[in-house]
């Protein structure tokens, strides 16, 4: 201990000196916090319970975004900004089918029939959308300097995010509520809203489909190839171009599908700038669980879906924080900051982070 | 060179006869049909154009068109079929010409022999002219011409080399119809009674696009009928798009707009040219538009150089002026009286006179001007080196003094938008310290500039969030009475300065050891926190929350109260004057030198013994510091404050101008701020499309020209050295 002090003193930095306080300022925070707050009392353990699984239906679809953040990572080191707009794109377009599935009864007489088709068609639309992306704004950049792709997919997203108000108006549109899912789960004293645990099902079973193509097709090796090394495996007979758009393509897919299932569950609509603070706090989760590492973008955006569902009241409450829950984003961003800070390679340490960090 | 001789050698006359006299029959026994004149009815141009004559044009098309698609099958591009096709029109129209004079000269015997060529008849076969002899036949001919003219040219059309710039065309003016510009940019005349901003936008993709199509055809040496068929091509391509929308918008009874909100009916009316209820009329016009744009874009190409820049300049100078119609109304206003202001514009819109006026002055200005250019470059090239400087301080010089002047030119409203794009002006040369010298992308910089106002605003408020009053009480009671009974404006702007350095300070050190795109992410999460917390109820009680602060008092400026644009102008003047100062000090210091090194390699830099940390965080309070002051003009220019305005969108637009002027490049700055922030201000019609357009500018700048506009010289070479590394090469 003493040794140890004496080298922090020795080589001491002050950059390194106020990021360490800050780090202790956090960490009291954090506990002073929730502290105060579990000793009031204020929450009952039904309570915390029905905001974890709130915390973790929205966290899936923080996941599935973020799956496209690390796959694109994963190969072309580069962070496709413009990713929330494509959850968006799929989101925003699907309204339009699920209202006139509504309107002709068919959504209420066969809803498991008629919610993956909504997924298909969004995914579907998403991918597209990533695909022309990709092709169009990403493909002449690649091998400048790294500012410039992600200028580039600054613009892009607000390129996408002003064409689809363009498109479709910057209204607010709501998914019709699904019978099906209508009611609550109870167990024991605790009420589960079953549209959550929908959701949770949904996502874990896109997220096997993904695993499956990733580790056991020929696709998935390739993908894997190439985020390995690029001219290798072109020497090996990998076409780059086509496995980079199917990245995106895939990539694209799950955050359509994200839009729907975020629609199922969330009354709030869909408009043209829907896109933008899920896709950043998507990218948190995926730097959360190490950028580039599949089942750690999933964890990330569990992870980050729950913080920031019991963080506001765990922490601000016990801070005395009036309005704790408009501060949820703050929560999110916060954490953002924090693990680019002091944890960039994320939670399961991924290789390819520490190349950059 | 086409050899006269050569050509009608090769010509083959009986080809011509033969089918001339076909056609011309056939088109005569067609114009005494019943069924032209029932098509009579549907009017597509007025007093003109009838869908009868179109029907009536058509095997004058059809044949020359067939004769040259069997050349262009064979392989031979040259005249010869053109010609062949041309004067097969000629003698398809003597019958036609000959029956039309017969029936003015003799007008009984004709209608006696032929009684259905009567009034109608003649009115469709003189295209509008019945009255006249001359000028009927005349315009039989023409048309019977043109229509030959395009089936001979057409078939000769480059595939290969229109289908996508073609393609692109069309899907420009497809997404401008979707995203409701054509509609909105409608409003706006450019010339009054001739052609609006959303016209424009209809006829400038296929414009540019045969433009472009011709001088690759040209270069590569292809026969120049081949040329003016594609550039015709081009055109026709460009509008398929939108007419499939607007043939699916048909068929489903208008049911499109329920999805797609701008398929409505304003578009489809602009788009057929007011006939939304005769989609066949409509679309022919519409192709005719497109099709004629495309043979100018191809024409101007063959006009030699020094005559087309000057016809372009001149267009573009009308163009300009007339889309800026209010603007230069308003400056105009200013020192012109009414009268004279109403032979020029008519609310707010370049009349068609002046227009033309202006497109000779335009023409006749940029002939001199290429003239001179020569002449002015020698001169300067010539002077000795200190002769250069005293030349290029007394333009500085003169520049300045203009720019005093400017309020006093421009009046009142634009004296307001100059002040906008002064704002701008600081935060970019404040941004680009990080950005364009360090190479740090910081996209939270809206942090600084809420700083800089609220502090300022809380400060000044003569409001309940106003604590200056209460903090110079306590300082009166202690006997300190000259500061007066509440802080200035002037004391605010170096309190803002050090508060935006400290905050810049305190968010650049957390960030310090990342690189690239993670901190541009950690400081957008920056930015979106401040702007979360001051809408946020915890610290509504300091800074008011959703409401703001109110009653921030105008600068004081020795007992005047500076609350006009055209005074606050001169506060921004001054403010932008000495950040333009110190930017380029730093530019040169070496300070800046280290920056650079660190843009360029953070690792060699660090190697070089450069105390990389300190450096980073001197860009970053330092970009900070004007970012403080542009927001506590801000406060005071306003008087409220509110938590809207400091969305990620001010970040955002302080980075597209720095991208757009250059990066790193103070002229290329001021450049970006005026265009893209004074633009939107100007024109109503851009700034709804505002968004829209930075990031379609944001991506193609970096696809096309990531230096900028004005580059600087060093960021330009760094570009072009990186662009050249192999594809795939991740980093």
């Amino acid at each position: 201990m003493v040794r140890f002090m004496g080298r922090y003193f020795r080589d001491f930095s002050w950059v390194d000196f106020i990021i360490d306080a800050l780090r202790i300022i956090i960490i009291l925070l954090v506990v002073i916090g929730s502290a105060n707050t579990l000793l009031s009392g204020r929450f009952t353990f039904e309570q915390w319970v029905s905001l974890f699984v709130a915390g973790l239906a929205q966290g899936s679809v923080y996941a599935l975004i973020a799956l496209g953040y690390t796959l694109v990572y994963g190969i072309l080191l580069m962070i496709n900004f413009a990713h929330g707009e494509v959850f968006m794109a799929g989101a925003f377009t699907t309204v339009f089918l699920a209202e006139a599935m509504n309107r002709s009864g068919f959504l209420n007489e066969h809803p498991f029939l008629a919610i993956p088709l909504m997924i298909l068609f969004s995914g579907t639309v998403s991918m597209v959308v990533a695909i022309l992306l990709e092709r169009i704004a990403y493909r002449p950049l690649r091998g400048s300097p790294r500012l410039v792709p992600l200028i580039t997919a600054i613009g892009a997203s607000f390129f996408l995010q002003y064409t689809f108000r363009g498109l479709y108006g910057s209204g607010f549109k709501s998914y019709p509520t699904v019978k099906a899912l209508g009611g609550t789960l109870q167990i024991g004293p605790i009420g589960i809203p079953i549209v959550q645990i929908f959701v949770f099902v949904v996502t874990l079973a896109i997220m096997a489909g993904l695993y499956w193509l990733v580790e056991r097709t020929r696709i998935g090796k390739a993908m894997r190839a190439v985020s390995e090394d690029k001219e290798v495996s072109r020497l090996m007979g990998v076409d780059i171009d086509w496995i980079i758009m199917l990245t995106f393509g895939i990539g694209g897919f799950l955050a359509g599908a994200a839009g729907v299932i975020n629609g199922l569950f969330r009354p709030q609509g869909v408009n043209f700038f829907m896109g933008f603070i899920p896709g950043i706090k998507a990218f948190t989760a995926a730097v959360l669980g190490g950028i580039g590492n599949i089942p750690g973008a999933m964890l990330g955006g569990l992870f980050l879906g729950v913080i920031e569902s019991i963080g506001p009241n765990l922490v601000l409450t016990g801070l005395g924080v009036p309005g704790a829950n408009q501060l949820k984003d703050v929560i999110a961003f916060t954490m953002l900051v924090l693990v680019l800070i002091f944890r960039p390679q994320g939670i399961m340490g991924e290789r390819l982070s520490e190349k950059k960090a | 060179m086409i050899r006269i001789k050569e050509l009608s050698n090769k010509i083959s006359w009986r080809e011509v006869a033969v089918w001339g006299i076909v056609v011309g029959l056939l088109t005569l026994f067609l114009s005494l049909s019943d069924f032209l004149k029932v098509l009579n009815e549907r009017v597509v141009i007025p007093d003109s154009l009838s869908l009868s004559n179109l029907v009536l044009l058509l095997p004058t098309f059809i044949v020359p068109f067939g004769i040259a698609l069997r050349s262009r099958i064979q392989g031979a591009i040259d005249w010869t079929s053109f010609i062949t096709g041309m004067l097969i029109t000629i003698v398809a129209s003597i019958p036609l010409i000959f029956l039309f004079i017969l029936s003015h000269i003799a007008n009984e015997l004709v209608g006696n022999v032929l009684p259905s060529a009567d009034s109608i008849w003649s009115g469709i076969v003189s295209f509008g002219n019945a009255g006249d002899v001359v000028l009927g036949s005349i315009s039989l001919l023409l048309s019977f011409v043109v229509a030959g003219f395009l089936g001979s040219v057409l078939p000769f059309a480059q595939s290969l080399k229109i289908r996508r710039m073609g393609a692109f065309a069309g899907i420009v003016i497809l997404y401008a119809g979707l995203m409701g510009m054509i509609a909105s940019f409608n409003e706006r005349e450019v010339i009054r009674d001739f052609i609006t901003l959303g016209q424009l936008l209809i006829i400038f993709p296929p414009l540019i696009a045969s433009y472009l199509v011709t001088r690759q055809l040209r270069e590569e040496d292809i026969h120049p009928i081949a040329i003016i068929g594609s550039g015709i091509t081009v055109g026709f391509l460009a509008i398929v798009p939108t007419i499939i929308i607007l043939i699916l918008n048909q068929a489903s009874d208008d049911s499109i707009r329920n999805i797609l909100t701008n398929i409505n009916r304003d578009w489809v009316e602009i788009i057929t040219f007011d006939n939304r209820n005769d989609l066949l009329l409509g679309s022919l016009l519409l192709l005719g538009t497109v099709g004629f744009a495309g043979l100018m874009g191809t024409i101007i190409r063959f006009i030699p150089d020094k005559i087309r820049r000057a016809l372009i300049y001149g267009t573009a100078l009308t163009l300009l002026i007339g889309t800026f119609g209010k603007t230069v109304t308003l400056i105009l206003q200013e020192h012109l009286p009414r009268e004279t202001l109403d032979t020029l514009m008519r609310r707010e819109t370049l009349l068609q006179t002046p227009a033309l006026i202006l497109f000779g002055l335009g023409v006749g200005g940029s002939l001199l001007g290429m003239t001179f250019r020569q002449r002015s470059e020698d001169f300067v090239g010539n002077m000795a080196p200190r002769q250069r400087n005293v030349f290029r301080t007394s333009l500085f010089v003169l520049f300045v003094g203009f720019l005093i002047l400017l309020p006093l030119l421009i009046g009142r409203a634009l004296s307001d938008v100059a002040v906008i794009v002064g704002l701008y002006v600081m935060m970019g040369l404040g941004l680009n310290i990080a950005i364009g010298l360090a190479g740090l992308l910081d996209l939270g910089y809206v942090t600084n500039y809420a700083v800089g106002a609220y502090i300022g605003a809380v400060l000044t408020s003569t409001g309940p969030q106003g604590i200056g009053k209460v903090i110079m009480e306590s300082l009166n009671s202690m006997g300190i009475t000259f500061l007066g009974d509440n802080f200035s404006f002037w004391a605010i702007v170096p309190i803002a300065l050090l508060a935006a350095m400290f905050a810049g300070f305190i968010f650049a050190v957390p960030v310090l050891k990342m690189r690239g795109d993670y901190l541009a992410i950690a400081t957008l999460g920056f930015g979106e926190i401040i702007g979360t917390l001051a809408i946020s109820d915890w610290l509504k009680p300091v800074i008011g929350g959703a409401q703001g602060v109110l009653f921030v008092p105008n600068p004081n400026f020795f007992g005047t109260d500076l609350k006009d644009p055209e005074q606050l102008y001169y506060v921004v003047l001054v403010a932008c004057l000495v950040t333009l100062f110190v930017s380029i000090r730093l530019n040169n210091s070496r300070t800046g030198r280290q920056w650079m090194a660190i843009r360029e390699d953070e690792d060699v830099a660090t190697a070089m013994g450069i105390d990389t940390a300190r450096a980073k965080l001197l860009a970053f309070t330092v970009s900070a510091a004007t970012g403080g002051v542009a927001g506590a003009i801000f406060a005071a220019k306003v008087g409220t404050v509110f938590p809207n305005s400091f969305t990620v969108f001010v970040s955002i637009n302080v980075l597209s101008l720095i991208i757009v002027g250059g990066m790193g490049s103070n002229p290329g700055i001021v450049l970006g701020a005026i265009v893209l922030v004074g633009m939107p201000e100007l024109l109503r019609e851009f700034s709804d499309y505002r968004w829209l357009l930075y990031g379609i500018l944001l991506i193609v700048m970096m696809i096309k020209r990531p230096e900028g506009l004005i580059p600087s010289q060093i960021r330009a070479r760094e570009m072009q050295q990186q662009r050249r590394r192999p594809i795939g090469a991740g980093d």
